[in-house]
């Protein structure tokens, strides 16, 4: 089976860009611990993929299920990019939606997020964009009841669309360079206002504008991380230990957050003049720098770090 | 109705609500209290900018107490689709603005949305979708994608997919599919008052999420909530 053959690779050595999410998920889980919901044997598949004449996935592109990490119960769901661009359709959705509701009896130590996606699956867009709402709704309650609710993203679908909103409402995210967070893809900006406006050809342009790197210089991911299982493993787990509470206080600090960088850098065209005016030296060299040069740039960076999500 | 129909079926005696570069906010005397308005008009954008002046708004109603009813309306294109937005982290300006309508439900603001125009992607699921009970207005048009842009992504010819979305609500843009789906709880009808309909809409309010019980029953998602009982039967039985 595909989950003992992850089970037995090095979560140092497997990339996480590469691997599919149930390599991810039980390399990242405590050896031996995760169970699956609704596995594949189960054959829940979507009901709307064959008015399309498209192929179905056993799991519908999710694996949900239970797990210890470092000993703690948590909840964990992963989308595979590699099915439908990882996207949501009805039967996906209401996986995560399952999954976030049990997290109000279970109360388990956090849920997890490995998110894949280009968001909502147009096949099945109406399903899809609600599922999405429900899952924004039931991850307020289950932060609210004091659970945290980690993003992890860096696979090769990124984090596009709905997706992006849902991450925007998780505790705490970490992101690799090969993660990218965005609402609109390029693709669509491209198609609806030009290529002046944005070129999704522009390989480095998608990178600097919704990449990792930029996300986490800027706050809107919490945690960098090298393209490795071990390396997500320990920034959920030092992330679960300083998730911000769902409150008033919060948002307010949010609100605050966002309205300052919207001020400090409404005006900059392109992420390298963002990252200048926050103090980096030598922005231009950002792209290409290893996960260490960049984990030192960030410290240097007072934005990058804060309790407003 | 427009805009400004709405306001005065919903607040005969006056009110407060303005509208600026297609932002919606104020309030009126309702129900022996007041209801506070926000929103987006005139099938405009929601981009960075525009939501976080909404999220200011619906903090303010939350910091100030009293249990001010939110009502959202909208009618308003997608997301702003620009280099800028995403530059600045659109994705946390819209779930910023999500998260302060669903604290404020937490909070006890009962939120509602009224959807009277048009609304899509992710202005729709920032603003109308994050309410607790969604209502509609006859001639409502949400969608996530229009059908000629659904035919270029999924590559299928436009009068196969129009002639699709007749008997298929679970893909097809417009009001009665995301009735259908659950999305929208009620449509409400132009010809009595607005005031009453909400307020009958707020004493009916209901714990929990309603959508995919919503969605089975009507037929437009036949399979969403049987899945999400699923998963939460497994994982309490181990």
């Amino acid at each position: 089976m595909a989950g003992e053959r992850a089970a037995s690779t090095d979560p140092d050595a497997l990339s996480w860009y590469e691997a599919t999410a149930r390599q991810r998920v039980v390399a990242l889980a405590d050896p031996g611990s995760f169970r699956e919901f609704l596995p594949p044997t189960e054959r829940r598949m979507s009901p709307h993929l064959p008015l399309f004449d498209l192929p179905r996935a056993f799991d519908d592109g999710i694996v949900v299920g239970r797990a210890t990490l470092d000993g703690s119960p948590i909840l964990i769901a992963a989308q595979e990019g590699r099915f439908m661009g990882g996207a949501f359709g009805e039967v996906h959705g209401a996986k995560l939606v399952g999954l976030l509701r049990a997290a109000l009896e279970l109360t388990p130590r956090a849920v997890l997020i490995l998110f894949d996606t280009g968001g909502v699956r147009l096949q099945e867009a109406n399903a899809g964009e609600t599922a999405i709402a429900e899952t924004m709704r039931a991850i307020v309650d289950v932060r609210a009841a004091g659970i945290p609710v980690i993003g992890l993203i860096g696979g090769r679908a990124g984090c596009y669309g709905g997706g992006g909103l849902i991450a925007g409402t998780c505790s705490r995210l970490a992101v690799s360079e090969g993660g990218r967070i965005s609402v609109s893809g390029p693709e669509v900006i491209e198609t609806n206002k030009g290529a002046e406006e944005f070129d999704s050809r522009d390989r480095a342009l998608v990178w600097r504008t919704m990449g990792g790197k930029h996300r986490r210089l800027t706050g809107g991911a919490d945690a960098f991380c090298a393209d490795t299982v071990s390396a997500f493993r320990r920034a959920a787990l030092d992330l679960i230990g300083r998730a911000p509470s769902f409150d008033l206080e919060t948002l307010e600090a949010e609100q605050a957050r966002l309205e300052a960088r919207v001020a400090r850098f409404g005006d900059c065209r392109d992420a390298t003049d963002v990252w200048r005016r926050l103090g980096v030296n030598d922005p231009e060299t950002v792209p290409a720098m290893d996960t260490d040069a960049f984990t030192a740039t960030v410290a240097r960076v007072r934005e990058a770090d804060h309790d407003a999500r | 109705m427009t805009l400004a129909e709405i306001l005065g079926s919903l607040f005969p005696d006056g009110h407060s609500v303005t509208v600026r570069e297609g932002l919606v906010g104020g309030s009126g005397p309702f129900a022996g209290n007041s209801l506070a308005i926000v929103g987006v008009d005139g099938d405009t954008p929601l981009g960075i900018d525009g939501a976080l002046t909404l999220a200011r708004s619906v903090l303010d109603t939350v910091r100030a107490g009293g249990r001010t009813p939110i009502l959202v309306v909208v009618d308003s294109d997608s997301q702003r689709m620009s280099r800028r937005d995403e530059l600045l982290g659109l994705n946390e300006g819209l779930a910023h603005l999500a998260k302060a309508l669903l604290l404020a439900d937490r909070s006890g603001h009962p939120t509602i949305g009224l959807i009277y125009g048009h609304s899509a992607a992710g202005a729709f699921i920032a603003t109308a979708l994050a309410t607790r009970v969604l209502a509609a207005l006859p001639g409502a048009d949400p969608s996530v994608m229009d059908l000629p842009s659904v035919a270029r992504v999924t590559k299928l010819p436009l009068d196969r997919l129009t002639e699709m979305a007749r008997s298929t609500p679970v893909f097809a843009p417009g009001l009665d599919n995301m009735v259908a789906t659950g999305a929208v709880h009620a449509v409400l009808d132009p010809e009595q008052p607005l005031h009453g309909q909400i307020r009958d809409l707020i004493a009916g309010l209901e714990p929990g999420d309603a959508r995919d019980r919503l969605g089975a029953e009507r037929g437009g998602r036949p399979m969403a909530q049987a899945i999400a009982d699923a998963v939460i039967d497994q994982a309490r039985s181990g």
